[in-house]
């Protein structure tokens, strides 16, 4: 017997003794910690809700099962629904205190930053490959995720972003300028910079004022030149990302002459420093507290990961809205107050009635034909593929997936993964728009391999262990639909599925097993976050 | 459940998602195109990925400096020269025609390819859909069971359904020899039935006082097309092996071939739009040697596709059109490669109606000169979409952004199409 057999029989009687502790509901709960204060009173952000509804007179959901929202919350973490390991943690401490608990625990997960750090850059630097060489996204990612990780106030890692010299190995938060990097004249894209900051960082989308005034937008082709001469001097060689000479020229379209433009903020420029490089002038302007549309910017990308639409629509351009909704502001004013922290602006969002609130209607009533959500319940989003690919992977599994779980489950998991989101059909970077599946998707999911191989009766896989461990029908049905929808079967369900279960055992008991697994992955409340 | 949507019922759904942007003008405009039976229905692009030299293929000019020594042969059309090694497609010729003066302002792979499939340049604050997706979203549905948007073999950058939605992306498949990825059941027939059947349980308990945001996702309506596409007997359009020995040989024995062949047998069940990629084109070392091989993959297929769909009588209700994102520099690099070029470079186009055996525009044989009458890419997207029915003015609404887009912003080449 070799080593590897150790292993695997090590790991296979360890994730048999977990599972056994798993498929019993918990027993004493955990002695209450000392509370976490809720940095603000979430009151007002939920009044100003009540508000933007037009009253309480409008009927709004109630609040979601506790599991409901946990299910939210670990999508949103760490892109993966929760493990049943995870769940039987969550549900043996005290009801009414256990989503802030499990928030706390969450925003010192490593898994947390990473997944966070992955989504972000899709904003900070694409979701292209960009220039060979010149940058490296891995070490990007990671930076930020270690940036995060920390709790790095998010005015410093963006100011890091636009101003920070040297090689993209070294500093990686130059791979913001790198990945503009033109190969025909062999320097970053002042333009591109621009139009990346304004959309980022301001929550504008000024790409249009690029080639001519748009009648109705505010932003000028003057202001769009202006940023982008920040850009202007910038370089990226074998010495780094530096200043050298400005030449940001751009070709005058009416008299066809190249001029250059000296940088020029679009606004409030009595808050920019006058000493520092271009970059750093900006950077400091970008981020300063007065500057408003930093933090509202920040704020509306920050609630569309965590809910699934943001509240400003595209989530990219605040500018367009005559008038913001009053929670965004208020959020906004929080995050600026405090220091532009991370944790206290997630903390604040799952904080509000409507992140708590149920995804069903008040009533059968006529719904909205906009696309946008009406936020009198929590909305309906279409999970990202990775989200899909996670969540079949951490419901297949009885233990937690993730950095701290056996090497072999983790590589397959990447691996396994990159190619089924591949097929799955990533959304780029424009991905809270409210649009339906795919034919590609659902076939995908009813006959491809990943389901396929991770339903199919294979040791480690939870339908297999279940049907070999689960001491009666009601937990093995209620341990699937816990593991793949984070909720206990309803009556009916119950009563349908064991009735499938019932008499059956060995080989016959793990296909129903595999077929459960198979109709529960499959179904809408799946491929949705509700 | 049948599937087979009218165009009306699709609206009703696309409405519910909040994309109610289309309109009736374009919906009336397609069901004229389905009983007048005059007008092309169908499109058939042949991708040629990384830039195929105009000199080595549509726009030989031999004895000259910039030719490198590649020769031209004549074609059944007086006048018109295809560079050697097209022998079979210059016997079509009379079928097709060619624009030698394209012009484009992308000399960048991915922005080219963009250009060329949506007619439009990039731009960051809207994705314009390929002219695929735009037929299949402005025609009639048909009985097809099957997508009707195809790309056979497809390339880095398959065609999109940009602003009309994920649903009219490129359905991707590869050497149409293989089976198709995930339409097989992975359980026996009475265990799945019964995973589909319990998944009416599942469902229920999820619309339970959300039954109109659940039916608004269209999830059940997606698995159910998707379960009409896995039972469909239209799948047999990707089984070549029902077509004589003989058919499958004048197409080639190349994964080109096979999906020009497949290409002809999508369109007859009804799909909309098919793209069967030939890449590796892009040829900044040893050209000719590239071009070579790659043009006696390319020439059989062509011809063989317009002498088949003629045959058939499919011709005239198909436009196909072949090029790549641009062409090729006249001058010849040190490496005996030729570069990127996108100041005249061509594409051909044959049957939907438009004429065969035109040339549009010429370049300069010495390859100093801007080409004669330069063509616009949206130009020949306007084209093409009259040739099938619809107006290039037409505008659909982006969504989000309100901004209406036209189908195309181009205007029709009057002197290719019939009137």
């Amino acid at each position: 017997m070799g080593i590897r057999d150790l292993v695997f029989l090590g790991v296979l009687v360890g994730g048999a003794g977990l599972l056994a502790a798993s498929l019993r509901a918990p027993s004493i709960p955990k002695p209450l910690p000392v509370p976490i204060p809720v940095p603000v009173d979430p009151q007002k952000i939920n009044e100003a809700f009540v508000r933007m509804r037009g009253g309480r007179a409008v009927e709004h959901a109630p609040p979601a099962a506790e599991l409901a929202v946990f299910r939210r919350l670990s999508l949103a973490l760490t892109g993966a629904g929760p493990s049943l390991e995870e769940i039987r943690r969550f549900e043996s401490d005290p009801e009414g205190h256990r989503i802030d608990l499990t928030l706390d625990e969450r925003l010192n997960d490593r898994r947390v930053a990473d997944y966070m750090a992955e989504r972000l850059s899709r904003v900070f630097v694409g979701t292209e490959d960009g220039p060979f060489i010149r940058f490296r996204r891995r070490r990007f990612v990671s930076w930020l995720g270690d940036a995060i990780h920390q709790n790095m106030p998010y005015d410093k890692i963006v100011q890091d972003m636009i101003a920070d010299r040297g090689l993209w190995t070294d500093h990686p938060a130059t791979n913001f300028i790198t990945v503009t990097f033109d190969p025909v004249v062999e320097k970053p894209d002042p333009e591109r910079l621009a139009a990346r900051v304004a959309r980022a960082f301001l929550g504008a989308r000024i790409d249009c004022a690029q080639c001519h005034d748009h009648p109705f937008e505010p932003w000028k082709q003057t202001d769009f030149r202006g940023l982008a001469a920040f850009f202007g001097s910038v370089h990226a060689d074998f010495r780094g990302v530096r200043e050298t000479e400005p030449d940001y020229q751009p070709v005058d379209r009416k008299s066809k002459i190249a001029t250059l433009v000296e940088p020029r903020f679009p606004f409030q420029p009595e808050i920019a420093p006058t000493k520092g490089t271009p970059r750093e002038r900006l950077a400091s302007w970008v981020v300063d507290r007065r500057n408003l549309d930093f933090a509202r910017a920040t704020t509306n990308r920050i609630w569309a990961l965590m809910v699934g639409r943001p509240l400003v629509e595209p989530v990219d351009d605040l500018a367009s809205v005559q008038e913001l909704p009053e929670p965004l502001t208020l959020l906004a004013d929080d995050f600026a107050a405090n220091g532009y922290d991370l944790r206290r602006l997630i903390r604040l969002i799952v904080a509000t009635d409507i992140y708590r609130s149920d995804s069903t209607q008040s009533s059968e009533g006529e719904i909205s034909e906009e696309a946008s959500p009406s936020w009198r319940s929590f909305p309906l989003s279409r999970l990202r593929p990775e989200q899909v690919a996670g969540s079949i992977y951490q419901s297949t599994s009885v233990t937690t997936l993730g950095p701290d779980s056996f090497w072999l489950a983790r590589l397959t998991a990447y691996n396994g993964r990159n190619d089924f989101v591949k097929r799955y059909g990533d959304t780029g970077e424009d991905e809270f728009d409210g649009r339906g599946g795919t034919i590609p998707q659902r076939l995908l999911m009813m006959n491809g391999e990943l389901v396929r191989d991770r339903i199919k009766d294979e040791l480690f896989h939870a339908p297999n262990q279940i049907a070999s461990l689960s001491p009666n029908d009601r937990l093995a049905v209620e341990v699937a639909y816990l593991s793949v929808l984070t909720r206990r079967p309803t009556p009916d369900e119950a009563e349908h599925f064991e009735g499938r279960l019932k008499g059956t055992d060995d080989r016959v008991r793990k296909d129903r097993l595999t077929d459960l697994y198979w109709t529960l992955l499959n179904a809408s409340e799946f491929s949705w976050n509700h | 459940m049948n599937y087979s949507l009218t165009h009306i019922d699709r609206r009703r759904f696309v409405g519910l998602v909040g994309l109610g942007w289309m309109t009736s003008a374009s919906s009336l405009l397609a069901a004229q195109t389905e009983q007048g039976g005059k007008l092309a229905q169908s499109i058939i692009l042949l991708w040629l990925a990384g830039g195929p030299s105009q000199l080595e293929t549509f726009d030989p000019h031999p004895d000259t400096e910039i030719a490198g020594g590649t020769k031209a042969i004549a074609t059944s059309v007086k006048g018109i020269k295809l560079a050697r090694g097209f022998e079979q497609l210059a016997e079509q010729m009379g079928q097709i025609s060619l624009i030698r003066s394209v012009v484009s302002p992308e000399g960048d792979h991915e922005r080219g390819s963009y250009l060329m499939k949506t007619g439009y340049r990039p731009d960051t604050t809207v994705e314009h859909p390929s002219i695929g997706a735009i037929c299949c979203h402005e025609l009639a549905v048909g009985k097809t069971e099957i997508p009707r948007h195809i790309s056979i073999l497809t390339s880095q950058w398959p065609s999109r359904g940009g602003f009309l939605g994920a649903e009219f992306d490129a359905f991707q498949v590869g050497d149409p020899t293989g089976e198709l990825p995930d339409m097989i059941a992975t359980a026996p027939p009475h265990r799945d039935q019964t995973r589909l059947s319990d998944l009416e349980v599942v469902e229920r308990a999820f619309a339970l006082r959300r039954r109109k945001l659940v039916n608004s996702t269209l999830h059940r309506e997606t698995l159910n097309r998707a379960r009409i596409m896995m039972d469909s007997a239209q799948l047999k359009a990707f089984d070549l092996s029902q077509e004589p020995k003989s058919v499958l040989a004048e197409y080639g024995a190349t994964p080109f071939g096979r999906g020009c062949l497949a290409a002809r047998r999508l369109i007859e069940v009804g799909v909309r739009c098919v793209e069967v990629t030939l890449g590796g084109w892009d040829s900044h070392v040893k050209n000719h040697d590239v071009h070579r091989n790659l043009v006696s993959q390319l020439d059989p297929a062509f011809a063989a596709l317009v002498k088949d769909l003629a045959r058939r009588g499919l011709l005239a209700q198909t436009v196909v059109a072949c090029g790549g994102e641009f062409g090729r520099s006249p001058k010849i690099n040190i490496a005996g490669g030729r570069d990127h070029w996108n100041n005249g470079y061509s594409l051909a186009l044959a049957g939907g109606g438009l004429r065969g055996g035109q040339v549009v525009g010429a370049t300069d044989p010495e390859g100093r000169k801007d080409p004669d009458r330069p063509t616009k890419i949206e130009d020949v997207h306007a084209t093409i979409l009259k040739a099938v029915g619809l107006d290039p003015t037409h505008e659909n609404i982006a969504p989000v952004t309100g901004r209406p887009i036209k189908l195309s912003a181009g205007r029709p080449l009057d002197e290719m199409l019939k009137t």
